[in-house]
């Protein structure tokens, strides 16, 4: 009967999108199940608070220190947050706010296309012109916390629009006419209304922003000179979790990989924490 | 409709790929075409030497493909003693666990200690290379220059320049952690050919106009120095196999240690193996 | 002392159109000085012949090639298993616990840092399946990478179609397939293919995922298992170790020319399809 072979069809059709489906989430079990089982062994055997708070990285000679370069990576995305966030938010800000139509049509896809620049070009462009001008005007070697915070600070800026944007045009208008007719500005309207209510939005906009800094690579390996001490200023090069591994994986073998490893657990585990902030912060505006 | 006609082309397309999938497996196993298939992986200093070798051989032996991957001394080592490659490349002396590796010499290179054109110091000791690297040393002002922060350049651990540097340079003390970390020769020159106030080390036959290599201990870093065995930053480049080595491997090998290959590696300013014994 | 009101209004307003403006400025900076660096190197003599020593002269057909290789492999894996994910949680289920938890799987997939996939693609593709430095290697990775990308897209404009259209088709015994296939999907096609165009564009711009399971062979890839260079990399690596600036400038242009062109076309189709339903 063919109407009994669709219904049959449609069975078949509905467990292979259920398979689909599931893909997801087993791509994410084997990401993790992988560099957990690399990752791991090296934290049993040398002692996680070797590990985590050791100060030397020497992996060829058995000490795998990752403590600098956690803090390495928390400056700098600290550094790009300072830069990126006040910037996006502006951005946001007059998108949601003050842009009139005509201009938000072209702003808003402009801004969104700095996210798709690829990464290397920052770094490419860091280089050849951001580093040269610290060197020059600040000193150092330029290749430093401060090129990478600059670099980053752009690169994290359409994750930081499009969410706080998101986030304000969430604002009931109700909320806005009620401010104007009580006879305040836009401004203060903007400022004492708009801006508080979507402040979760705007707090989630920038720990994905943070997000997006930390597990930024090749940008950073280009711009941050890579020395493996605390930088003691911002004009002192550093190097991050993501550097550490990506230029040292293609050379590594034995424990020297399975430390390379360990440090893609560290950087899973702080990524994996920024998303489930993000996320509890979304969360909660909706709550209210 | 659209989306119909998409679906079957996604899916015509994914049948096309497995297909050629399963003959990109045949053709390899069975050596159809007579393609002979060479991989060679392993360290950057080496790499780009191994691809200019790779290029000449391959215009005289066009039914031959070698591979040339990077990816460093002890990546190489390691591929070729899990034999994913035929030949691995490095450019320092096996550890004892690794010698049932054959060695071979391919040609000798020095390691020159660069700076950028714009430094007017032209020499340095060890014993103050060593100390700029150890980090005693941090001021160009002590080196009789101006007064500003020495910018050092080292290399990452497990790459074989690094390695025979702090053999044939440091003698065991340790490289500071403050100094700048690079993962190849070539960044390591681009950094010090455009800082001004820069140090680092590359292989001697990266040497050219934008960067200027210091007289280390008096002697200046040359072919004849290092054959006179004045220039003592010496390492030798390497191929390595793993027991006997496949047709073309062992071919490959012939042409680089013949005439014609190591004529190649001297015009690129490395020691060809014949002149120095 | 305070400032009157309205002229901090006015202040503000105008201080916010620079700062838009000025972060559109380094859009259109950035974009300069790739284009007019690097047109005086570029000509289809760039784009079709082999590089020679290294990347020093010649061009970028392989590269060329092992891109468009690459991204049309991911994009072939990742769109049917992308696009079975959101017709599955819009269309096949209500929302449950199991739907919370694929999105939560899809969110984190999307958080995860690209050196991470590369981390993995190295030890799961290249190492533990044996399959090398490869393309297959490369596009399995690329895939997992991208179908977060895809699912969020397909899965908003499945749910913008009408819902009357979904029932008109049911009312006329049609099964779930068959308006899904033959109602559904056809509306939702255009942002359907903005997602695949968005993917497109982060596929090529990548660096650190492929790198480590790609590989960095300059040779030009004939099989599934061959290692190759993707402009990407390519333009890390010439630009990183300084082999050549004017080579740089050019691979650079040819790849920020060809995300903007696919970002760009993706957000005409995106405001088209918009303009329609609103």
């Amino acid at each position: 009967m063919p109407k009994n072979r669709a219904v049959l069809i449609d069975q078949i059709i509905k467990q292979t999108m259920r398979i689909c489906a599931f893909s997801s989430l087993f791509f994410l079990f084997l990401i993790f199940l992988f560099i957990l089982i690399e990752g791991l062994p090296l934290f049993y055997r040398v002692g996680v608070g070797n590990i985590i708070a050791g100060f030397k990285w020497a992996p060829t000679k058995g000490a795998f220190g990752i403590f600098p370069m956690i803090v390495s990576s928390f400056l700098v995305t600290i550094g790009a947050l300072i830069l990126g966030a006040p910037l996006g938010l502006a951005c946001a800000v007059y998108l949601a706010e003050y842009a009139g139509k005509k201009k938000k049509l072209f702003l808003k896809p402009a801004l969104e296309l700095l996210a798709g620049i690829p990464s290397v070009v920052y770094g490419f462009l860091g280089v050849i012109y951001i580093v040269p001008l610290i060197r020059t005007y600040c000193g150092g070697s330029g290749f430093s916390l401060l090129a990478a915070a600059i670099v980053l600070g752009v690169m994290i800026l359409p994750t930081v629009i499009s969410i706080s944007y998101d986030a304000l045009m969430s604002v009931p208008r109700t909320y806005r006419e009620g401010s104007l007719a009580m006879g305040a500005t836009k401004w203060q309207t903007t400022y004492r209304v708009v801006i508080p209510a979507a402040s979760s939005g705007i707090l989630a906009s920038f720990i994905l922003g943070m997000g997006r800094a930390i597990g930024e690579t090749m940008a950073v390996i280009m711009v941050a000179g890579n020395a493996l001490r605390i930088p003691g200023s911002i004009l002192d090069p550093l190097r991050t979790l993501t550097s550490n591994i990506a230029l040292e994986l293609a050379y590594a073998s034995g424990d020297h990989r399975l430390g390379l490893f360990s440090t893609g657990v560290v950087l899973l585990i702080i990524i994996m924490i920024l998303n489930y902030l993000a996320n509890f912060v979304i969360r909660q505006k909706v709550i209210k | 409709m659209a989306v119909v006609t998409f679906m079957r082309v996604v899916g015509a397309a994914i049948i096309c790929l497995l297909i050629s999938a399963a003959c990109g497996n045949q053709t390899s196993s069975q050596v159809v075409y007579r393609r002979h298939v060479v991989t060679i992986a392993g360290s950057t200093s080496v790499m780009p030497f191994t691809e200019k070798l790779a290029e000449h051989f391959m215009i005289e032996h066009p039914n031959f493909i070698i591979n040339v991957q990077s990816g460093g001394s002890t990546a190489g080592i390691q591929a070729c003693l899990n034999r994913t490659v035929d030949i691995g490349m490095s450019s320092r002396e096996l550890k004892h666990e690794e010698k049932s590796l054959t060695e071979i010499i391919i040609c000798y290179d020095g390691i020159a200690v660069i700076v950028n054109p714009e430094n007017p110091i032209r020499a340095l000791s060890l014993q103050q290379i060593r100390d700029i690297f150890a980090g005693v040393l941090t001021n160009w002002k002590a080196l009789g220059w101006i007064d500003r922060r020495i910018d050092a350049v080292t290399r990452e651990e497990g790459s074989g320049t690094r390695s025979a540097f702090e053999e044939l340079v440091m003698h065991g003390a340790a490289i500071d952690d403050g100094i700048m970390v690079q993962d190849s020769n070539g960044s390591v020159k681009e950094v010090v050919a455009t800082d001004p106030y820069a140090i680092g080390y590359v292989s001697l036959g990266m040497v050219d106009t934008r960067v200027v290599a210091l007289h280390v201990d008096y002697v200046r870093p040359s072919v004849e120095t290092i054959l006179a065995r004045q220039y003592k930053i010496v390492r030798p480049f390497l191929y390595l196999i793993n027991g006997t080595p496949s047709g073309p491997a062992q071919q490959f090998i012939t042409y680089v240690l013949s005439k014609d290959g190591q004529k190649i590696l001297e015009r690129e300013g490395l020691i060809p193996v014949y002149a120095k014994k | 002392m305070r400032l009157p009101p309205r002229f901090v209004n006015t202040l503000v307003a105008l201080l916010l159109d620079l700062v838009a403006l000025g972060t559109v400025g380094i859009l259109v900076v950035i974009v300069c000085v790739i284009v007019v660096k690097g047109i005086a190197y570029i000509d289809l003599n760039f784009l079709f012949t082999y590089p020679e020593d290294m990347g020093r002269h010649g061009g970028v057909f392989p590269s060329l090639i092992g891109t468009i290789f690459l991204v049309a492999l991911s994009i072939c894996f990742a769109t049917p298993l992308g696009l079975g994910t959101a017709i599955y949680l819009t269309e096949y289920t209500k929302e449950t616990m199991m739907t919370k938890t694929i999105r939560f799987g899809v969110e984190s997939l999307a958080g995860i840092p690209s050196i991470l996939y590369g981390l993995f693609g190295f030890i799961f593709f290249v190492i533990k399946l044996k399959m090398g430095w490869s393309l297959i290697s490369g596009a399995l990775t690329l895939t997992i990478m991208i179908l977060p990308t895809i699912i969020r897209t397909s899965e908003e404009a499945i749910k913008a179609v009408p819902r009357s259209l979904r029932i008109v088709s049911h009312s006329l015994g049609a099964t779930l397939w068959e308006t899904t296939l033959k109602v559904v999907l056809p509306c939702a096609a255009p942002g359907i293919l903005t997602g695949i165009m968005l993917s497109i564009g982060r596929a090529v711009g990548e660096t650190a995922a492929v790198i480590f399971t790609m590989g960095s062979s300059l040779r030009l890839p004939t099989s599934l298992f061959d290692s190759g260079r993707t402009l990407a990399v390519h333009f890390y690596i010439l630009a990183r170790e300084g082999i050549s600036m004017e080579k740089a400038y050019a691979t650079a242009l040819v790849l920020v020319v060809s995300i903007l062109a696919v970002n760009i076309l993706a957000y005409y189709i995106m405001h088209k399809v918009i303009a329609k339903y609103s």
